[in-house]
């Protein structure tokens, strides 16, 4: 019996794939999120737009907390830990979490280096803004990728910067001669035996899923559309006026992202959207996505 | 050209999409009711079994997969395996209750308990790489069910007619001899 191999480790984010991974903070709300339909829950102290509200350190929640929700539901939970911190995410493994974010949404523990994750038991998802970031991670050994976007905004702009970029790079790539790809491979920063798959097979080696800034059901599907596989939501929908009826419309928005009628239908009834702050107005050190590289 | 559907609620309904290419039958994405008129046959993949149950009645009814599956070829893994058993305690989840196996959601723990193991197959002598995910345990198989993958004695997927069901994801490797199982005694003897 084999634990822990990178097969198992990316089959989890398969089955991931054409679901919605929802924030949140207490047990009710992990309970609603799995009522609604969430295919997993991501367990922390703060949604994204409360760390940028509070300021000061953002860590690794407490794991106490993480426990609870772990208990009240029956869905996979994730948890955060820092870029770098990897006694943190020691500690997320330690306690049967099912899948660590080295995220850019907490305070980054180290500047240069990320977590060496081929060391680890537990699967990790890790944000990029482009194919090299994404490449690099998986080279480190994550078994998900999502786009960064701009966590805590509500403004999908950045995700769909990002998703942009990831597949321009990788039709950029499926389009040279062997000839070229390391001198792309350098240029990219990735690592070529990376490159290389990446090359032949027109997409990631694992799921790539959308991030940072969805507040609607329309946004879920415009990622869903750019070629996401699965949606994160954070803030959008404990922010908004009626979380329960909105996570519920972004599941079904997921699934049927094709279908306009479906879309319409789920966007109808709802209240407000979180009100959100425009990604660009953001100064320097309050963009989340630049943290990492 | 066999036309076979996969239920594609959520989860990991692609990758069973590219292995039923492989074995040169057609595969049908299938969301709303109406994308099961004219199927041979249904997979429905793993996923999150409660995510499947909830949005179930939406476009496609609970009652409408029940009365396919009634008649038709269905093959389940993981998630549907649980969708195609009995006996599953958690009120999240709603069975067709239709595959005469107890199955119990989860039964391994977190992520981290995760595993793969050679599996061996009553229908061939080479044994099959199995990736279980957070997977489900089949704790009974009633008389009308037989056995037709086990690892260290245990059912992992189990027959009955023209259904079937497995505890693990043949669709996450490159082995077709399970999906190719499907769709000979199945399928095509609508299982006869």
């Amino acid at each position: 019996m084999e634990k822990s191999s990178y097969e198992v480790k990316v089959g989890l984010a398969e089955m991931l794939k054409g679901g919605v991974i929802m924030d949140v903070t207490n047990v009710d709300q992990a309970k609603i999120a799995e009522d609604a339909g969430a295919a997993a829950v991501m367990a922390l102290e703060r949604i994204p737009a409360d760390i940028r509200a509070y300021g000061g350190i953002a860590r690794m929640s407490n794991p106490e907390m993480i426990l609870k929700i772990k208990e009240a539901v029956s869905i996979p939970v994730m948890a955060k830990c820092r870029i770098g911190h990897f006694a943190e995410a020691q500690i997320l493994e330690e306690l049967g979490i099912d899948f660590i974010d080295e995220s850019e949404v907490l305070t980054p523990a180290d500047e240069e280096n990320h977590i060496w994750k081929h060391d680890f038991k537990a699967p990790f998802v890790c944000g990029c803004r482009d194919l090299g970031e994404a490449l690099r991670r998986i080279g480190e050994g994550a078994a998900m990728m999502r786009t960064k976007g701009e966590a805590g905004t509500g403004d999908i702009v950045e995700a769909v910067r990002h998703m942009r970029e990831v597949n321009r790079g990788i039709r950029r790539l499926q389009m040279m001669d062997k000839e070229e790809l390391m001198a792309e491979a350098k240029r990219l920063g990735a690592p070529f035996s990376v490159v290389e798959i990446v090359a032949q097979k027109g997409q990631l080696p694992v799921p790539n899923f959308a991030a940072g800034g969805i507040a609607t059901p329309a946004d879920a599907s415009l990622m869903m559309q750019l070629g996401a596989e699965a949606v994160f939501v954070g803030s959008g929908i404990f922010k908004s006026d009626d979380p329960s009826a909105r996570a519920e419309a972004i599941v079904k928005a997921v699934t049927y992202y094709t279908d306009p009628a479906v879309l319409l239908e789920v966007s109808k009834g709802l209240k407000d959207a979180m009100l959100g702050k425009p990604a660009k107005g953001l100064p320097d050190d309050e963009q989340l996505a630049k943290r990492g590289w | 050209m066999l036309q076979i559907g996969v239920l594609a609620i959520q989860g990991a309904f692609h990758k069973h999409a590219e292995t039923l290419k492989a074995l040169q039958t057609q595969p049908v994405i299938v969301k709303y009711a109406a994308d099961l008129t004219h199927l041979d046959g249904l997979i429905i993949p793993g996923g999150e079994s409660t995510v499947i149950t909830r949005q179930l009645g939406y476009r496609l009814a609970w009652e409408d997969l029940y009365t396919f599956a009634r008649e038709k070829a269905v093959f389940g893994t993981c998630a549907g395996l649980i969708m195609l058993g009995k006996g599953c305690t958690d009120p999240r989840v709603r069975q067709l209750g239709l595959l005469d196996a107890v199955i119990e959601r989860n039964a391994y723990g977190s992520q981290i308990e995760s595993f793969t193991e050679d599996v061996t197959l009553s229908f061939d002598e080479h044994p099959f790489h199995a990736v279980f995910i957070r997977a489900p345990k089949i704790l009974k198989v009633g008389k009308e069910a037989k056995i037709v993958a086990t690892f260290r004695g245990e059912a992992v997927m189990v027959r009955q007619k023209q259904l079937l069901g497995a505890a693990f994801h043949p669709e996450l490797t490159n082995d077709v001899r399970v999906h190719d199982y499907f769709i000979r005694h199945c399928v095509t003897q609508s299982g006869k």
